[in-house]
C-alpha cells in the first residue's frame, strides 16, 4: 500500500513509547514482583481463607450484579428502541449517567439513600431489606455501575433488528410473545453476553463506590482489591502483587472472552 | 442514498407485526421508567439535596471556607487536566496511526489501548507503588536523586493518566474511520504541510469526536477514586484529591461537607452527558448534511 499520508512512523512511535511507559513496564513490574516468590510463598499470599472469601464475594457479587443487568439492559433497550414517549431522550441520556459520575460519589450517595433513615431505607428497613453495609448493597451499587455496558451492547442490535423478521413470524401466525421469545431474543443473546461480560469486567476491579457502601468486614464484606490495599498498608506488598496478579489474570481472561465473542455476534449478524 | 421504495415508510412502531398492545408498552415504559428512576435519578436529587443541607451559605462555606476542601478542588484542577493532555497527544498519535495505515500488529495495538479498563484501579496504582515506592524498583534511586513520585503530584498524575488512556483513542479510531482519509490525501496531494493537514482538515473534521472524548476523559480523571487512593498516601492538605476528600469528610461524619463536594462532581457528570448528547445530534446532522449534499442524482 502506498503511504501518501504523513506522520505514520512518528505517531506510532509516540503511541507505543507512551503505551510501554504507562501499561507495559508496570504490569511487567507487578509480574516480576511476583515472580521473585516461590511458588509456596505465592500460594501462601493469594489462598489464605481470608483471600479466598474476598474472591468468592468479588466474584459473587460481580456476578450477581451482571446477570441482573443484563435483564435490565434487554427491558432499557426495548422500551428505548420500541416505543415512544415523553422524555425518551432524557431517559436514554440517564442511563449513561452512572459511566461519567465518580464511582466515590456513587457509593457515598447509595451509602446513605438504604440506611434506616435514608429515602429508600426507611421503607426497606422496616421489611428487613438491608441494601447498605452489607454484600446486597454492594450487588446494588455494582448494577448502577454496570448498567450503561449492558444496555449499550444490546440496544444497537435490536436498533438494526429486521422487520421482515418479525412480519414473518406474525404472518406465520406466531403471537407477539412467541415472536419475542423465540425470533428476537435468540438474536439479542450475543450482545446480552457480552453487556454482561463487561459489566462482570468492571464489577471485579471496581472499589470506589463499594468501600462506601460495604463496612469492609473480612470474611464478610470485604472485597479482593480491598485486600490488595489493606496489604498494601501493612507493607506487605509482595502479597499484595500476588492477589493483583490473580485479579489481573481473571480479567485479563474475560477481556479475552469479550473479544472472541465480538467477533462471534459479527459473524452471526452476516 | 437508498431510493425511495414504494413500500411503506411508516416508522417501525406503527406496522403490524411490531405493534405491542397498550397495556404491555404501558407496563415496560413505566418499568424502565422505574429503574433509572430508582438507580440514577434519585440518588443525583438526594446528592444535592445533601449538599444543601445546611442551606446555600452553608454549601459555599462547605466548599471554599475549609483548607483541605480547596486544596483538594485545586489539586484535582491540576492532576485531571495534566492527565487528560497526555491522553489527547497519546490518543491524537494512535488514533492516526490506526485509523490511516494498516501495519502488522495493528488488532494488539487496538487491544493494548483497552487494556487499562481491565485492569483494576487499585492494581494500577499498586503497580506503581511497586515501580516507584521506596521498596519499589526504581525506589532507591528516586530516593538518592531526591525525587518523589508515590504521595506526591507526580505519582497522582501518572495513576489518573493510567486509569483514563484509553478514552480519547476510544473515541477517535472510530470517527476517524468513518471519516475516511479521502479529503487528507486531497490536501496532500495539493501540497499541504504535515500541520496544515492537521490544523486545517483533519482537525476539523475529528472536532467533535476529540471534544466529546476530552469531556468524558476529564470527567473520569477528576473522579478517580481507586488508583489515586492507592498512590496517594493521604497526607491532609497535600495529596488530596476531591474524591478522597469527599471519602474524608464522609468518615470524619461532615456528611453535608461531604456531599457539597460530591455535588461538584455529580455536576460535571451531568455536563459531560450534555456535550455528549450536543455531540451526537451534531455528527447527526453533519452526517445528514454531508449525505444531502452528495445526494442529486444518485441512486445508489
Amino acid at each position: 500500500m502506498m503511504r501518501v499520508l504523513p506522520g505514520f512512523r512518528s505517531s506510532l512511535t509516540l503511541a507505543l513509547m507512551y503505551l510501554t511507559a504507562m501499561v507495559v513496564v508496570p504490569l511487567v513490574a507487578c509480574v516480576a514482583t511476583v515472580s521473585s516468590l516461590t511458588f509456596q510463598e505465592f500460594w501462601a499470599a493469594v489462598w489464605t481463607p481470608r483471600a479466598r472469601s474476598a474472591y468468592a464475594l468479588t466474584f459473587g457479587a460481580s456476578f450477581a450484579s451482571a446477570a441482573i443487568t443484563s435483564g435490565l439492559g434487554i427491558l432499557l433497550a426495548w422500551v428505548l428502541v420500541r416505543y415512544e414517549f415523553p422524555f425518551k431522550r432524557v431517559l436514554d441520556a440517564l442511563v449513561d449517567l452512572p459511566f461519567a459520575l465518580p464511582t466515590a460519589v456513587a457509593g457515598l450517595v447509595y451509602s446513605s439513600l438504604y440506611v434506616e433513615n435514608g429515602w429508600l431505607g426507611r421503607f426497606l428497613v422496616p421489611l428487613d431489606i438491608h441494601l447498605a453495609y452489607s454484600r446486597s448493597a454492594i450487588v446494588l451499587v455494582l448494577v448502577f455501575i454496570g448498567l450503561p455496558f449492558s444496555v449499550r451492547t444490546v440496544q444497537p442490535v435490536l436498533e438494526s433488528f429486521d422487520v421482515e423478521t418479525e412480519e414473518a413470524a406474525h404472518s406465520l401466525g406466531a403471537t407477539r410473545w412467541q415472536t419475542f421469545w423465540r425470533v428476537i431474543l435468540p438474536a439479542l443473546i450475543p450482545a446480552t453476553i457480552t453487556g454482561f461480560a463487561l459489566s462482570l469486567a468492571r464489577g471485579l476491579g471496581e472499589y470506589g463506590s463499594v468501600v462506601f457502601v460495604s463496612n469492609n468486614r473480612p470474611f464478610e464484606t470485604e472485597i479482593a482489591p480491598q485486600l490488595i490495599v489493606q496489604r498494601l498498608q501493612e507493607f506487605h506488598y509482595r502479597e499484595a502483587a500476588s492477589i493483583a496478579v490473580v485479579l489481573l489474570a481473571a480479567s485479563f481472561t474475560l477481556l479475552l472472552v469479550i473479544n472472541l465473542l465480538e467477533r462471534w455476534s459479527k459473524r452471526y449478524e452476516a | 442514498m437508498k431510493p425511495k421504495s414504494s413500500l411503506q415508510l411508516a416508522p417501525a412502531a406503527h406496522r403490524p407485526a411490531r405493534h405491542d398492545p397498550l397495556y404491555v408498552r404501558i407496563l415496560l415504559i413505566g418499568a424502565a421508567v422505574l429503574v433509572v428512576g430508582i438507580l440514577v435519578v434519585i440518588p443525583v436529587i438526594n446528592v444535592f439535596y445533601q449538599a444543601f443541607g445546611r442551606g446555600i451559605s452553608g454549601y459555599f462555606s462547605a466548599l471554599f471556607g475549609d483548607r483541605d476542601t480547596r486544596h483538594a478542588i485545586l489539586l484535582t484542577l491540576i492532576v485531571a487536566p495534566t492527565a487528560v493532555i497526555m491522553n489527547v497527544l497519546f490518543g491524537l498519535a494512535a488514533a492516526w496511526a490506526i485509523a490511516r495505515f494498516r501495519f502488522p500488529g495493528r488488532t494488539a495495538l487496538t487491544a493494548l489501548i483497552d487494556l487499562p479498563f481491565a485492569v483494576s484501579p487499585v492494581v494500577a496504582g499498586l503497580m506503581l507503588v511497586l515501580i516507584f515506592g521506596l521498596h519499589g524498583y526504581l525506589g532507591p534511586w528516586l530516593r538518592d536523586h531526591d525525587l518523589k513520585i508515590i504521595f506526591a503530584l507526580p505519582g497522582l498524575i501518572i495513576a489518573t493518566a493510567f486509569v483514563t488512556l484509553p478514552f480519547v483513542a476510544r473515541e477517535l479510531i472510530p470517527v476517524m474511520e468513518a471519516i475516511g482519509s479521502e479529503e487528507e490525501v486531497a490536501a496532500v496531494s495539493l501540497g499541504a504541510r504535515p500541520w496544515q493537514l492537521f490544523w486545517r482538515v483533519t482537525l476539523p473534521n475529528i472536532k467533535w469526536g476529540l471534544l466529546y472524548g476530552v469531556i468524558l476523559c476529564n470527567a473520569r480523571a477528576m473522579g478517580e477514586f481507586g488508583a489515586v487512593y492507592v498512590v496517594s498516601g493521604r497526607i491532609d492538605g497535600r495529596t488530596f484529591t476531591m474524591p478522597l476528600r469527599v471519602e474524608k469528610l464522609m468518615q470524619e461524619y461532615d456528611s453535608p461537607a461531604s456531599f457539597a463536594l460530591a455535588s461538584v462532581l455529580t455536576l460535571l457528570a451531568i455536563v459531560t452527558l450534555s456535550v455528549k448528547v450536543l455531540v451526537e445530534r451534531k455528527t447527526r446532522l453533519d452526517l445528514a448534511e454531508a449525505s444531502r449534499l452528495q445526494a442529486p442524482g444518485e441512486t445508489t
